[in-house]
């Protein structure tokens, strides 16, 4: 085992940081359903983590503590060091973690970029009456914003479609543009709850080479769920494996695959 | 013919050109990019400066007199910049295909001997790194974009800005020898090297001096009195040879402003916000925006239909005389004007044509129809023949005396002389100076006193003195009857038809002309839905009865057109397919400015084409194909043999 606080180097020569986010102990009940048993696990800087399970096994429950948008019963989540209390979703948001949804979750009325530049509105300090006079401060913040917004347009090559409203777009390229919106608030987390799901494999191509090269380029530390597993064992560094909201299995992508429990959850076995 | 000197006084080379222009319109916008949403400006002396530096920065890496560097992406200023800094070294700048795949770029870089090559992003870098094995004399890359590329090895690899802050750095250092070497530079040194896109064989590369460079740009900028507050949109390939003559050559020389599009596919939308002056198109971008119109007409609600259809009534009817200049009833005026206020303003506004001044069309025969369209909406559009060996001009239209079916009178200081076959010989300051390495090719296509075989057949009208090419001249034939098969007259009228992408006509030495065709999804596609008519794919549509019919008037209504015409009646399609699949580039079936490689197509189909001979009426087929991602795959089909209707020729029986 790694010790928490230092970094190591991949054996494909990625650095990898100190551990970021830590889940001890986690249990998630829902009235009488333990959708999450007992599961820990941790997340390190600038890697990759992957979080993997057949259908029920509790992914996006799992997803949805990391994003403090359900409290767990049981267990403490460990966040840049110390132990995070209870906190609202803005608050999340304000310390740095983004996230996109499995269904999308756009404002299908407005364009790409508004779209986008609502993912900024943690970085907008400005009060509602200099907004709504719109000098001075107000201009160049807006100004300031809306450069780091085209950037992440360009970066993710969704120039031709910046005006368009979203509820016009194809699928593949809301999903695009929702991960656009979370890059918007320059996150140090990024969730991503099924990033590929529904699309076909040309889409899912394009969707892991902008994975990796955000990854890449701002050292964007990425926690995802994912069902295609031959996306995940390409894309990640460390895979989580869940199965029945428990921990099944949890290393390497090359660790996992070679590991009993996962592959019997995976491939089925007659349950006593 | 003796080649022409430059006047005292006047810049030598394209370097010399940026120096004067940036001591002339210093504060004048020189290029254009729009990045991050906002078109980002250049005036002339921060391009000369920018240039400069990137050129210091080459020297530092070596680069040496003689060179050859290879520019790879799509159109950005900076990649212009690359062509300009490595003249200004000494090198040659060898702009390639974006688009091409890595072993097309192999033949191309290992034939010139690149040395270093300037690319757009990650994907070029990518393909370069492929093949590098085979590119023994390569050396260095240099990238605009470092996105994916953080952690590639750099030891050969360098980002653009980081050259040129390395230039500005070792200034003191490589100044002297700079300038020295731009001193060198006169109309005979060599000013880019273009590879031609190859419908036969592999490509040749064509050297362009300064002088085929400058007195070209000079003598056409007359033609059309192009003037420095000009803009352009550089979206065509940075390697096609119109693009360097419009947006270096021409831009050099007048100092008119090139704008660069965001992206491929923001095209149409930077094309409206600049509303270029100047603008070229290959007539297949003008079908398309037609073909929209049209669309989105059908869809429109029917008091706007009526409306479009009535002004354009009236704008087909006196659109192109005002445009001439001619005479035109005052009424008819006063309808094109109220047209002009509710239609026509809009339209082109839409288009982003409001502005454009003089515009061109070239690369392959337009529809009459659309032609007349675009002029009946009083925008300037006009034709030009041309090609690389020329660099570019050899006939174009004047303003007042543009017909669809010719392609203009010659161009200041060309010669033409129209040989035997009908093939047409050009002769001009333009003329390029050699295929590179390939002496044979040169002395083959230019002959001893300067002229150069164009391999279209053609011939001048004697009234008015206008050229007209009726096909390729190897193309041309003859049937087995004796009668003149000319493939590409009968194609081109095909393919004026919305509903046809592509034809492909055979026939030579045989007894009846057949054809292959492929529909334009755009236009069958549009309209199947407005009929409720599913499909899955184009294959399918393809197929479809009311589809084949559709066609099957189309190739009748060109029959009837061939027939009146004496020389080439013999050219009618006894019978057709609507192939399976759409030609494509990727597959070798077209080249990458999509001309038809005919032989290719007869050997892969050889089993159609025997169906289309042996009266059989289908026939089973599988197809190759490859994906843009280099896989292979089949399509396998069964397809339907049509026979369409004659007719005979109605002039020749009136008059036995």
């Amino acid at each position: 085992m790694k010790d928490n606080a230092e970094s190591y180097v991949t054996e494909d020569g990625r650095t990898i940081g100190p551990v970021v986010m830590e889940m001890k102990n986690i249990t998630l009940r829902f009235g009488g359903v333990e959708a999450i048993k007992d599961i820990s696990f941790d997340i390190r800087e600038g890697e990759i983590r992957a979080i993997i399970g057949p259908n029920g096994a509790g992914k996006s429950s799992m997803l949805n503590v990391i994003s403090g948008f359900y409290v767990p019963q049981e267990g403490e989540v460990w966040y840049k060091g110390s132990r995070r209390p209870p906190v609202k979703p803005f608050e999340v948001a304000q310390q740095g973690i983004a996230r996109t949804f499995q269904n999308i979750a756009l404002f299908e009325g407005m364009s790409v970029l508004d779209n986008v530049m609502t993912g900024r509105l943690t970085h907008m300090k400005t009060g509602l009456f200099s907004q709504m006079m719109w000098r001075g401060a107000a201009e160049r913040e807006e100004v300031a914003n809306r450069e780091v917004a085209e950037k992440i347009i360009d970066f993710l090559e969704i120039q031709a479609i910046r005006k368009t409203p979203v509820a016009r777009l194809p699928y593949g390229l809301k999903k695009r543009v929702e991960l656009a919106r979370a890059l918007a608030a320059e996150p140090s987390i990024l969730l991503l709850d099924e990033p590929m799901a529904g699309m076909n494999v040309e889409e899912k191509e394009d969707m892991s080479r902008f994975i990796l090269d955000v990854n890449d380029e701002f050292g964007t530390t990425i926690a995802l769920i994912e069902h295609d597993m031959g996306v995940v064992m390409d894309l990640s560094d460390r895979v989580v494996v869940m199965d029945y909201g428990k921990k099944i299995g949890d290393g390497t992508p090359h660790e996992v695959r070679n590991n009993q429990a996962v592959i019997d959850a995976y491939l089925g076995v007659a349950h006593d | 013919m003796a080649l022409i000197e430059c006047p005292a006084g006047q810049p030598a080379s394209v370097p010399a050109l940026l120096h004067r222009n940036a001591k002339q319109f210093a504060d004048a916008p020189a290029y254009r990019e729009k990045e991050y949403g906002i078109w980002q400006s250049w005036t002339w002396s921060q391009t000369r400066d920018e240039v400069e530096a990137l050129a210091l920065g080459f020297m530092e890496l070596g680069l040496n007199e003689g060179d050859f560097v290879a520019i790879i992406g799509r159109n950005r200023p900076r990649l212009y910049w690359a062509m300009m800094a490595a003249e200004m070294c000494g090198a040659v700048p060898v702009p390639l295909y974006q688009d091409a795949n890595a072993e097309e770029m192999a033949y191309v870089m290992s034939h010139c001997g690149a040395r270093f090559a300037v690319v757009g992003d990650q994907e070029q870098v990518d393909k370069i790194l492929d093949v590098k094995d085979q590119l023994p004399e390569f050396e260095r890359m240099i990238y605009l974009d470092p996105r994916g590329l953080r952690k590639y090895d750099h030891e050969h690899l360098d980002q653009y800005m980081a050259v040129q802050e390395m230039g500005r750095k070792n200034r003191e250092k490589h100044i002297a020898e700079l300038e020295a070497r731009q001193a060198k530079l006169n109309y005979d040194s060599t000013g880019v090297m273009l590879y031609t896109s190859g419908t036969t064989g592999k490509p040749k590369g064509v050297v362009l001096s300064n002088r085929n460079v400058i007195e070209t740009a000079k003598s056409s900028s007359q033609f059309d009195n192009l003037q420095q507050t000009d803009d352009i949109l550089a979206y065509l390939p940075m390697a096609w040879v119109g693009d360097f003559i419009f947006s270096v050559g021409q831009a050099m020389w007048t100092g008119f402003c090139t704008n660069c599009p965001e992206s491929a596919d923001t095209m149409h939308v930077d094309l409206r916000e600049i509303g270029p002056t100047y603008y070229f198109a290959p007539p297949r971008v003008f079908e398309t925006q037609l073909t929209n119109v049209m669309i989105r007409m059908e869809d429109a609600s029917r008091f706007k239909k009526k409306l479009f259809d009535y002004f354009m009534a009236v704008a087909r009817k006196v659109g192109p005389d005002i445009l001439d200049g001619k005479e035109v009833g005052f009424m008819d005026r006063m309808k094109y004007r109220l047209g002009e206020l509710f239609i026509y303003g809009p339209l082109k506004n839409t288009l982003g044509f409001s502005r454009v001044r003089v515009g061109y069309t070239a690369g392959e025969a337009i529809g009459p129809e659309i032609f007349d369209f675009y002029r009946s909406l009083g925008i300037n559009l006009k034709q030009l023949y041309g090609q690389t060996e020329a660099t570019v001009f050899i006939t174009a239209q004047p303003d007042g005396q543009v017909r669809s079916d010719t392609v203009g009178v010659t161009c200041p200081g060309v010669e033409l002389k129209i040989a035997d076959n009908g093939e047409v010989f050009y002769r001009s300051p333009g003329v390029f100076v050699e295929y590179y390495k390939n002496a044979e090719s040169t002395a083959d296509t230019k002959d001893a006193e300067g002229w150069v075989a164009t391999g279209d057949a053609g011939f001048i009208e004697p009234d008015t003195g206008h050229l007209r090419i009726i096909d390729r001249a190897k193309d041309v034939g003859k049937m087995a009857s004796g009668s003149l098969f000319a493939p590409k007259y009968v194609e081109n009228k095909l393919k004026f038809f919305p509903n046809v992408l592509e034809a492909v006509v055979f026939g030579n030495g045989k007894d009846e002309c057949t054809a292959f065709i492929n529909i334009d999804l755009t236009a069958v596609g549009n309209w199947a839905e407005r009929n409720n008519i599913g499909y899955a794919s184009y294959q399918e549509l393809a197929r479809h009865p009311q589809v084949m019919q559709q066609i099957q008037e189309h190739v009748e209504a060109v029959n009837e057109s061939v027939a009146e015409d004496e020389m080439l009646s013999g050219c009618q399609l006894h019978r057709f397919v609507v192939l399976h699949k759409e030609l494509d580039a990727d597959d070798g079936e077209l080249t990458r400015t999509r001309k038809v490689r005919r032989r290719i197509i007869e050997e892969k189909y050889a089993d159609i084409i025997g169906a289309l001979y042996d009266g059989s009426e289908q026939i089973s087929t599988e197809t190759e194909v490859t994906y843009e991602d280099g896989r292979k795959g089949s399509i396998k089909a069964t397809l339907e043999v049509r026979s369409a209707k004659v007719f005979a020729d109605n002039r020749k029986m009136a008059a036995e």
